[in-house]
């Protein structure tokens, strides 16, 4: 069951994606980001769905493990394609008009817009940041990001380790469960059955023990970390130094421009571009 | 002799599809006869575990089947419970599944689970705290008061209470003084021979299992390596050389012992065999 959430699952390779200084990741990210939820005319769409199928391509991850990634919100993105089809309010006359239900043109469009934008953003965001970027390459590149706020006191390394240490112990916390409900269903315990209230109380059995080891284990860690002379950012020097490469900002670039297109493309229909072609030829 | 439990060219493989993809097991077959002790011995990662875990149905096979009592488990996947409750399993390091206000209803967790009647419980419990060396005063504490030795102790009575025809054991007395790790395989073997129960118990000593196994499964790779009596499987150090394995400490004194032709039996795992031997020697 929690084997199949993909978010933080690193897929090992040797892509471009995996290649690139994870700090350029994090911003292009951000540009990603803007560029999806801003992209709303047709040619701007084209445009961000070609970017999301470029990255995708680049990120060597297979095709299987995309769609499974995909799966667990498919009743979210039906959902969100139903509502916007049979709720969108149009100008003109309807495609349809059955009864209570009635489909315009304009709901079409909505409909598959918003959900190329939703498997977009799932779809790109994962190739670019979780399958690509190992946990300790993100934390690494946060803190490198936002070490300017160092400046204002902002206790930045210290955020970072505590990100990094909460992502490290996410499959352990996830093994540890595991094991927990195997013993306890070892002893019978049923966890399918029953109403809800009798479902939440089966969770006890498995949330008790689960909570006494996360204790035991912080503390552990605390004791270890400070055997090994652990006292915060102050002059720590990284195993693994991030280097940028030209190749690295050249990337930035591209999608910078990209960006920025897709502002331009939003104002601009189709019919305005054919004609500019025209212009020009 | 009657086999307590079956198991038919099993492989489990995990991540299939995945550059994960990982066989912990590899097409095995083999028995556990009703009423004796099989330890199973084995590298880390030779598919021990998951063998553990396919027994009671906690996992279920890529292929294969597994019968108990001449029964299919995955029959009736339904009542899986039943299947539960009759072949018990005791993880490594149990301590860590504890989670009631007090010993007693934590070792009665299991008995509860099965539908049992209060007085039934309460007899079981009893009885399986007496057989696990817990005391009156224990049972009234919180398991999160009590030691590691006891807390292991508390956590293995959970198991036995629910009086299953199999037991399985992973690691029983890993991490423990020499005392608690006689005190809680005496038990088991009590257990044993009081209700006619097959154990099956994993370990990394040879000691133990030299003093308390019948017979002896040695695994590799995912696949059974060596399997038969104590004496057929110690006799060729050889092989469980090669296996990275070894030997009782007291057979290899015996070994070096024949090597400076002081004595001649080189079939000696027990310490208490060892006195008897080692009293005809001085004997001479």
């Amino acid at each position: 069951m929690l084997k199949d959430v993909t978010f933080g699952q690193y897929y090992p390779g040797n892509s471009l994606l995996h290649r690139t200084d994870p700090r350029i990741k994090m911003l292009i990210l951000i540009e990603y980001l803007v560029l999806v939820l801003v992209a709303n005319s047709e040619i701007a769409a084209l445009l961000s769905l070609a970017f999301t199928v470029f990255l995708i391509a680049v990120s060597g991850v297979r095709f299987g493990i995309l769609i499974k990634s995909v799966k667990p919100l498919i009743f979210v993105l039906a959902f969100t394609a139903i509502i916007n089809l049979f709720f969108t309010v149009g100008e003109g006359e309807p495609l349809l008009n059955w009864g209570f239900i009635t489909i315009y043109a304009n709901g079409v469009r909505n409909a598959i817009m918003m959900l190329l934008r939703l498997l977009s953003l799932v779809l790109g965001t994962s190739v670019l940041i979780s399958f690509t970027t190992s946990p300790l390459e993100l934390t690494d590149a946060i803190e490198a990001l936002l070490s300017p706020l160092k400046k204002i006191k902002v206790p930045v390394h210290e955020f970072a380790m505590m990100m990094s240490i909460a992502l490290r112990f996410i499959p352990t916390l996830i093994e540890e469960t595991n094991k927990i409900i195997s013993a306890q269903k070892a002893r019978c315990a049923d966890f399918e059955s029953g109403n809800l209230l009798k479902r939440i109380k089966a969770l006890i059995p498995i949330l008790i023990p689960l909570f006494v080891s996360a204790v035991r284990r912080a503390e552990e860690l605390a004791d270890a970390m400070e055997c090994r002379c652990y006292n915060g950012g102050e002059g720590r020097t990284k195993l693994k130094v991030m280097k940028s490469r030209p190749a690295d900002y050249a990337f930035l670039l591209a999608v910078t421009v990209l960006t920025v297109a897709v502002f331009f493309l939003n104002n601009i229909s189709v019919s305005e571009i054919i004609n500019l072609c025209k212009a020009i030829f | 002799m009657i086999n307590a439990i079956e198991v038919k060219n099993i492989s489990v493989i995990y991540g299939e599809g995945t550059p994960f993809r990982k066989a912990a097991l590899n097409g095995i077959t083999t028995a556990f006869p009703k009423g004796e002790i099989t330890g199973i011995i084995g590298h880390t990662g030779s598919g021990k575990s998951t063998l553990a875990s396919l027994l009671n149905g906690l996992l279920k096979a890529t292929s294969g089947e597994i019968l108990l009592f001449g029964e299919n488990i995955w029959a009736k996947p339904k009542e899986m419970t039943k299947i539960r409750s009759r072949v018990g399993l005791v993880f490594q390091y149990p301590e860590y599944q504890l989670f009631d206000e007090t010993v007693e209803a934590d070792i009665a967790f299991g008995p509860k689970n099965i539908g049992l009647d209060e007085e039934e419980i309460k007899n079981r419990v009893r009885l399986a705290a007496e057989f696990c060396g817990l005391s009156e005063k224990e049972l009234k504490r919180s398991p999160f008061e009590l030691s590691g030795g006891q807390k292991r102790r508390a956590a293995i009575a959970g198991v036995l209470a629910m009086r299953p025809e199999v037991i399985v054991l992973d690691e029983p007395a890993a991490g423990l003084d020499p005392q608690g790790r006689e005190e809680i395989l005496s038990g088991l073997v009590e257990y044993k021979n009081k209700y006619g129960a097959t154990l099956i118990i994993i370990s990394h000593s040879m000691e133990d299992i030299a003093k308390y196994a019948d017979r002896i499964l040695v695994m590799k790779d995912g696949e059974i390596y060596m399997q038969g009596s104590v004496e057929e499987i110690f006799v060729q150090a050889e092989r469980l050389f090669d296996a990275k394995l070894d030997l009782p400490q007291i057979t290899k004194l015996f070994i070096e012992l024949k090597k400076r032709n002081l004595c001649q039996s080189t079939d000696v795992y027990t310490v208490g065999y060892a006195k008897k031997e080692i009293e005809k020697i001085i004997a001479k």
